[in-house]
């Protein structure tokens, strides 16, 4: 048995430390290490309600609008406050922008690049993969880049600067769009989506969202390929290096439920356990400290603290060990669409663990799927109706909330209680704390730990691209899971 | 001559990076391209990652290879107890203060992008957990993890990009004014941010301009008025140049928007006087009047142009959306 660690493992959202212990050429344990603490709860204790509104989206500048969004639905529960349906609109538009940014900032700059190392340089794919995807120099990032920035142009219109905008409140939207701004949001996104047919997958939207068994994708990807969609590179690649048999999970999912509206989410809130459906029970969450270096025992986020022991036996992370009922459970754009019950998904994974392919793929159909949902709702945004409705009547001295959202990433939960106008308590458990979460007092590892066994590792390679394969694979923000 | 680039994320929420990749509307690599620039490792940009990357940052400690500028996101946390253990470097065993204080040496020029690495920033808010602190402030004293006498090996003391999240043109501007040999001390202002975007207030080119005029003020969200009085805007008090730019393809920044400036160039700016979106009064007056305006002056114009407040102007700031066009008398 001999030891590896890893680190600075780069291309993730913050710092993040992997110890792999291997054995016989594979990985039998693995250990994560969220190198981080940034003390953001301890910061929000005795604050004014309404400044974690400003305090929580710097947890996170990639997931800005998530802990935006998070915030605000906490705040909205404990004081009783809906926002304006037609301010909703505009969130879910913004926080529709943010999420795809990610999900494809994540395939262009973080995920596909390791495909172009020196170690696949006799792949029939490489030269292909390098012109597009080599870090720096690809030109599918400098065309992704071009794109993003025209998307993030929903943000600076509705939610004016990206990250850290103030524009998401409790009774809706600060900024009214005017008659040409609708106008012009719509012409965004019609660039958005010719990128994603032209320079993505190759292929219409509608196609790609009602992909829905195995052989349906594979002739997907064989389009793709043939109109040099990078949808269809990736495919290529994930066949010959046999990623769905990379970085298999739990067999356990769960999605707080995304884009909220008049109508319930658009995508459903839920578990999966072994391919059953359960109830989303929010009442049955524990955070568990026990490897982590900080205070306490295992606890509801509604009653534990998050202080710092730097000195704590067994202790190897920043990261608490979340569980439902004591169990791990991924999230993430996979677990989401399983959850909405997306056909695709659902044969891909059947009543299985996700691996890297899955999760990759789940991204990409998840990214078309949200360009299709922020045409609708440009489409019925309204310029002369209101954004935002009066909260100055709502008692907002005390109360205690809970908000669930869906960030890019997997589910995000704020819980707050207020006293006398002042946060009195402040937990959040972010999506990656889930996913990279250590093991727990009964030694069980979180999803990744247990994803990152039996990987197969080569002796030669001190960073094995299998490694980060899996890694990556997750899309982790460890800034979120650290804060 | 190549300019290279060392970016390295210390107690950051790696915002300031996404802002740098929508520079230009093509991101910081692209518009920094006629400067020769080369980045030596970014962590969210580079392949190298583990031991490669280790490698990389000792050739510079070893002298091995020059770095124009280093980059620094993030605040930089020196708890608990100095130790520093609030962030190690992944795979070093060596805190991220160690290393950044070590590779500080060596670089011609020392850059806080954002600022957390700047003055502290808002890690540093609630008692400061963490005991974060700037590259060379900590909030409005000179200090911070390098020392108040430090500069780089060009005579430079460290050059704050402030704003949470600062322009993205911010960054990129000042990279290039580096690389082409262009910004010299004078050109910073007294907290060593460059003058091409701190010799403006946020206040400049606000949108919300004539309801300031006015004085006719916002008090809840989505209203068009000046949200100085009630909504705790600092733009008149705080440096920048957001409003004169377009943020993400849109007129300007947060005012624009529908919500107040917070001050985020400044040091402290985390931790407000009250609350972030009220606005702090003595006897009914704001406590954050105009930077540089004597106080009296301010209250005499603000009691005259409320009493010459048009009918137009008080009823728009009272809306979210234009209830009154402008007309002349005869034409409405």
């Amino acid at each position: 048995m001999t030891r590896r660690i890893i680190g600075p493992f780069n291309r993730v959202e913050g710092d993040l430390e992997i110890t792999l212990d291997i054995d016989g050429g594979v990985v039998r344990e693995a250990r994560v290490n969220a190198s981080l603490y940034r003390g953001f709860e301890q910061i929000l204790l005795g604050r004014p309600a309404l400044d974690a509104i400003s305090i929580t989206p710097r947890i996170c500048g990639i997931c800005s609008v998530s802990q935006s969004v998070a915030t605000v639905a906490a705040l909205a529960d404990a004081f009783a406050i809906k926002p304006a349906p037609n301010g909703q609109l505009g969130i879910n538009l913004i926080h529709g922008a943010e999420n795809l940014a990610d999900h494809l900032t994540h395939f262009y700059l973080f995920f596909m690049p390791d495909f172009a190392r020196p170690v696949y340089s006799n792949k029939p794919w490489f030269a292909e993969v390098e012109r597009r995807f080599a870090a720096k120099t690809g030109l599918g990032a400098q065309a992704w880049l071009v794109a993003r920035a025209r998307l993030l142009h929903v943000t600076g219109i509705l939610a004016g600067k990206w990250p850290h905008t103030l524009a998401v409140q409790p009774g809706g939207l600060t900024h009214a769009p005017d008659d040409g701004e609708l106008m012009h949001l719509r012409s965004i996104l019609a660039d958005v989506r010719d990128f994603l047919q032209n320079t993505v997958f190759g292929t219409t939207l509608e196609r790609i969202v009602e992909l829905d068994r195995r052989p349906a994708l594979d002739d997907a990807i064989e389009a793709s390929l043939a109109a040099a969609g990078d949808f269809g590179l990736f495919g290529a690649v994930a066949r010959d290096l046999s990623l769905e048999n990379l970085g298999l999970g739990y067999d356990r999912f769960m999605s707080f439920g995304a884009y909220h509206g008049e109508g319930g989410a658009l995508f459903a809130p839920g578990i999966m356990d072994g391919g059953a459906p359960l109830a989303l029970d929010p009442n049955v969450f524990s955070e568990d400290p026990s490897h982590a270096w900080l205070m306490g025992d295992v606890a509801h986020p509604l009653d534990g603290e998050t202080l710092p022991y730097a000195d704590r036996v067994d202790a190897y992370t920043w990261c608490k060990a979340p569980r439902v009922e004591g169990r791990p459970v991924e999230v993430g754009a996979v677990a989401r669409q399983l959850i909405a019950d997306q056909p695709l998904i659902r044969d891909l994974i059947g009543k299985g663990p996700a691996n890297v392919f899955a999760r990759v793929i789940a991204r990409l159909l998840e990214s078309a799927r949200i360009v299709l949902a922020m045409e609708d709702w440009a489409a019925r945004l309204q310029a002369h109706a209101s954004v935002c409705v009066e909260t100055g009547g709502a008692d907002q001295t005390s109360g205690i909330g809970v908000g669930l959202v869906e960030a890019a990433r997997g589910s995000l939960g704020h819980w707050l209680r207020v006293e006398n106008g002042l946060i009195q308590h402040y937990q959040i458990i972010a999506p990656t704390t889930w996913n990279f979460s250590p093991r727990d007092k009964h030694g069980q590892p979180g999803p990744l730990e247990f994803a990152l066994q039996n990987t197969p590792v080569d002796d030669d390679e001190p960073t094995p691209a299998s490694v980060q394969h899996v890694v990556r694979s997750f899309d982790p923000c460890m800034v979120c899971t650290v804060h | 001559m190549t300019f290279n680039i060392l970016w390295l994320q210390a107690g950051s929420c790696g915002g300031c990076t996404m802002a740098a990749l929508t520079a230009q509307d093509r991101g910081m690599l692209a518009a920094l391209k006629p400067f020769d620039v080369n980045v030596l490792w970014h962590p969210a940009l580079s392949l190298e990652s583990g031991q490669e990357a280790v490698a990389i940052l000792q050739n510079v400690l070893d002298g091995k290879v020059v770095v124009d500028a280093l980059c620094v996101e993030g605040s930089v946390l020196r708890g608990p107890h100095g130790s520093g253990k609030f962030q190690m470097m992944p795979g070093t065993e060596r805190s991220m203060a160690a290393w950044i204080k070590d590779l500080a040496q060596q670089a011609r020029y020392v850059i806080a992008v954002g600022t957390c690495s700047a003055f502290g920033g808002l890690p540093m808010a609630g008692g400061n957990p963490t005991d974060a602190c700037g590259l060379q402030y900590e909030g409005d004293a000179a200090g911070g993890l390098l020392g108040r006498e430090f500069v780089s090996k060009e005579g430079m003391p460290v050059i704050n990009v402030a704003g949470c999240a600062p322009h993205p043109d911010w960054i990129t501007e000042t990279l290039s004014l580096l690389a082409a040999g262009r910004l010299t001390r004078e050109r910073l202002d007294v907290r060593a941010r460059p003058r091409f975007f701190a010799d403006h207030l946020a206040h400049h080119g606000c949108s919300r301009n004539e309801y300031y005029e006015f004085k006719a003020s916002a008090s809840q969200f989505s209203q068009l008025g000046c949200m100085m009085e009630n909504m705790g805007c600092k733009a008149t008090q705080a440096v920048g140049d957001c409003n004169l730019r377009s943020w993400n393809g849109a007129k300007g920044g947060c005012p624009d928007a529908g919500f107040p400036c917070i001050a985020c160039t400044s040091p402290g700016f985390e931790t407000p006087k009250g609350s972030f979106q009220e606005t702090s009064k003595r006897a009914g007056i704001p406590v954050g009047l105009p930077v540089d305006m004597p106080k009296a002056w301010f209250m005499a114009l603000a009691a005259l142009s409320k009493s010459a407040t048009p009918k137009r102007v008080l009823n728009n700031a009272a809306s979210d959306h234009v209830v009154v066009p402008p007309a002349r008398e005869n034409e409405s």
